[in-house]
């Protein structure tokens, strides 16, 4: 049912069937650490290029989703991934392994919102039984994508944030699971830019595409920001989250409950700066962390809202501003 | 919130670079290493007391730019770099590191497309504004000398 301009009610129930995650030797020694389901120990991960172990990555968060979900490969009906890499080249070679349905979507970092979004649409339609929303990030192929050779001997900017070496998945489906959760409502969010032009503060960037989503959110749903235990933004980082306070305050919302899993990501003695960015942000996160704090009752009602920044390098050259997006996915235990 | 006072507001309250750190460890660090490069040029002078000097400067450059690339490959210039910003950038090491990083990052990508295409993807404008300050200097010299 859609209610309001934006946001979507799932009138027969998306449960979270299960949620995998891969993230690596660093992230594993960030704060979330004990809740990965598997830490490497090498971000080459045996592999002949980071890309190529960022795919694998991406491959293994998916299969080890469907093995926790007890699903075997031919009742998984679509694939929805996407990553950072030119052409989602991660999301798509993996896919290579699957027999099922696949799409590939791409909104930057915010991207495993949409797919939670979309992948909770067809399982409340009816046309799918089990759907699989998968994202991930790698360091090493982001660094060299969009910034410098990892070698080159340059100071990081006070405002910039550390790409996550990460995958997660979530397998949803319209059977119940072990953590009684579901997803009830979405808001998608709109382009936003606010004139913004230093690619290296993407908090800076984003916090307004947040903001939106997240005062549209509960707008259209009417409902008071306490509804929620917890608001999660995706990767705002330290600073950005400060931004976002300020303009929902600015707004006229005073929310005391929100959070961000790019700057809870790494422990302060990492020197990330502002803490974690990436599509592997939010889903490693998610797939971890808020599901542990869901499966034992911490958290009743969340609000998720990954957040993204959809520029290029080239766009950045050109001196274009940047245009963000975030889309919230409502979380309920059942 | 309007586009013109949220700009303004991240100006305002974005996190600054600590200019005081960071000047006096590039300040220190980039003098470090032109004392070594003032070393080596002395330890030539004491070996090849013969030499002239264009010809000890030379081998002090190519010295100089020989540790920049070997510290780019055992991984530690760039940790260097962390530290001293333009410290180490500006000196010739910095630059044997701008060229090496890049070849080792595409390294991957095959030798001709990848090694040798992006090796100045970094170094590139140096060598440019370095060759075209070159080619004025010399009209110059040609010129009014």
């Amino acid at each position: 049912m859609k209610c309001g301009e934006r946001t979507y009610i799932f009138d027969n129930p998306v449960y979270v069937r299960s949620g995998y995650s891969i993230v690596g030797k660093m992230e594993g020694e960030g704060n979330f650490g004990e809740y990965f389901d598997k830490v490497l120990d090498n971000d080459l991960w045996g592999e002949k290029s980071y890309e190529r172990a960022e795919c694998k990555m991406h491959k293994e968060a998916v299969k080890g989703a469907m093995t926790k979900a007890g699903i075997e490969e031919n009742e998984l009906g679509l694939l929805l991934g996407g990553d950072l890499l030119n052409e989602i080249v991660g999301a798509s070679f993996a896919a290579r392994d699957f027999r099922c349905a696949y799409m590939g979507v791409y909104n930057a970092c915010a991207t495993f919102g949409e797919a939670m979004l979309l992948g909770s649409m067809f399982i409340s339609s009816g046309f799918e039984k089990y759907v699989s929303c998968s994202t991930s990030s790698h360091f090493s192929t982001a660094e060299r994508q969009y910034r410098y050779p990892l070698e080159l001997g340059t100071q990081r900017t006070p405002t910039s944030q550390w790409t996550v070496t990460g995958a997660g998945c979530t397998i949803l489906s319209a059977e119940k699971g072990e953590f009684n959760l579901k997803v009830s409502a979405g808001t998608i969010g709109r382009v936003v830019d606010m004139g913004v032009e230093d690619e290296s503060n993407m908090g800076g960037a984003m916090a307004p595409a947040a903001a939106d989503t997240i005062i549209q959110h509960l707008r259209q749903t009417k409902r008071d920001a306490n509804y929620y235990d917890v608001i999660f933004t995706g990767d705002l980082g330290k600073y950005g989250k400060e931004l976002l306070t300020y303009i929902l305050n600015d707004e006229g919302y005073l929310i005391k409950n929100l959070a961000d899993c790019g700057a809870m990501y790494y422990t302060d003695k990492q020197k990330t700066e502002q803490g974690g960015s990436g599509a592997g942000c939010a889903s490693s996160t998610f797939n971890s962390f808020i599901l542990q704090k869901f499966k034992c009752g911490d958290y009743k009602r969340v609000l998720f809202v990954p957040t993204g920044a959809l520029l290029s390098k080239d766009t950045s050259l050109q001196k274009q501003t940047i245009p963000s997006i975030a889309h919230a996915v409502c979380l309920e235990s059942c | 919130m309007e586009q013109e006072r949220y700009l303004k507001l991240i100006k305002v309250t974005s996190p600054k670079t600590p200019m005081v750190r960071t000047l006096v460890t590039s300040f220190v660090v980039g003098g470090f290493i032109c004392c070594i490069g003032q070393a080596v040029s002395d330890i030539l002078r004491a070996i090849y007391t013969q030499m002239p000097d264009t010809e000890l400067r030379m081998w002090t450059t190519v010295t100089m730019i020989f540790l920049g690339a070997l510290l780019t490959g055992l991984g530690l210039y760039d940790r260097l770099g962390y530290y001293a910003g333009g410290g180490s950038i500006i000196p010739i090491t910095g630059f044997a590191n701008s060229v090496v990083s890049p070849a080792m990052e595409y390294n991957r990508e095959g030798i001709f497309f990848g090694v040798c295409s992006k090796m100045f993807t970094v170094a590139g404008p140096i060598i440019v504004f370095g060759v075209v300050a070159s080619v004025i200097v010399g009209l110059f010299a040609l010129i009014f000398v």
